[in-house]
């Protein structure tokens, strides 16, 4: 069973599952949206953002807007392609 | 490890938060009910003011300034009242389903909706100004048609296959010119309603 050694840990969680799966699809979201999206609280998010962060799947841009800071989230080429793999992994184990 | 069971939630889930995050879903199936209602009540008045009663012929001369004004008027109303039917059938469905009804998405798919609607609309104007009736239905069904495949990304997949058969019917009307406002009241009529109808079927409302 090669597709079980495919499955990421890092995507184990359903946030961060949720959270890839809109940075997969969007260019980038802002930490407000993804909070929306996803319906998470606000420290609940930022931990999951973080471990994402750690495996240099996402990254960030900080900006001020009218004074107030606002994080858009990317999705890393690197994060991206281990994205996939991991769907992949699912869907030849369902098989 | 985690269950079967387990992997099969997480695809869906992967499939839901792609959908709900890049799309706009709330688009609810009775606002396409309601504009086709909406168009068939306008069609039968611009059949009033246009044709002589229980007759096919035309009864418009260019640049017959009082059925310009008629017209502008009835057009001008009855997008209004398609609009805000949808805006309100929208606002409910987005509140049924705990969705922010103004969001990235919504606006993309506005803006790309506009864009050549917004342009047909004006192009209309230029016609109905020179009294050119006769293009007014097809060309209205080819540019809402265009508007809906443009703005298709935003949103459920079947947006741009209506809009496709809104241009193919727009292009046929182009070859039965004088019959412009069956193929409008087709098109924006009963092509809604059945679109409409498959949507609320499909997605619920």
């Amino acid at each position: 069973m090669k597709a079980f050694k495919d499955l990421n840990k890092a995507f184990e969680n359903r946030m961060r599952l949720g959270i890839m799966s809109a940075l997969m699809v969007n260019e980038f979201l802002d930490f407000n949206m993804l909070k929306n999206l996803l319906k998470a609280t606000d420290g609940n998010l930022a931990s999951h953002l973080k471990a994402l962060e750690k495996a240099a799947y996402i990254t960030f841009e900080k900006k001020f807007i009218d004074r107030k800071p606002n994080t858009k989230y990317f999705a890393t080429p690197s994060g991206k392609s281990a994205f996939k793999k991991h769907i992949k992994a699912i869907e030849s184990l369902l098989k | 490890m985690k269950e079967k069971e387990e992997y099969i939630e997480d695809l869906k889930e992967i499939k839901e938060m792609m959908n709900r995050s890049s799309k706009f879903i709330s688009l609810s199936g009775l606002s396409g009910i309601s504009a086709g209602v909406i168009a068939l009540i306008a069609a039968w008045f611009a059949h009033s003011l246009m044709y002589a009663p229980s007759s096919m012929e035309y009864t418009v001369q260019r640049g017959d300034e009082g059925i310009t004004f008629k017209l502008l008027v009835l057009a001008s109303t009855t997008i209004i009242a398609a609009v805000l039917a949808g805006v309100f059938f929208t606002k409910r469905k987005a509140r049924k389903m705990n969705q922010p009804l103004w969001d990235a998405q919504t606006k993309l798919l506005l803006i790309n909706l506009a864009i050549p609607l917004v342009t047909g609309g004006l192009v209309s104007i230029l016609l109905l100004q020179q009294g050119l009736l006769g293009l007014l239905a097809p060309l209205t069904l080819i540019f809402y048609g265009l508007a809906l495949v443009n703005a298709s990304k935003y949103t459920f997949k079947e947006v741009g296959t209506l809009g496709m058969v809104e241009i193919v019917l727009g292009l046929v009307a182009m070859l039965f010119i004088g019959y412009g406002l069956f193929f409008w009241a087709f098109g924006f009529g009963i092509l809604h309603i059945v679109y409409g109808i498959i949507m609320q079927l499909k997605y619920g409302s």
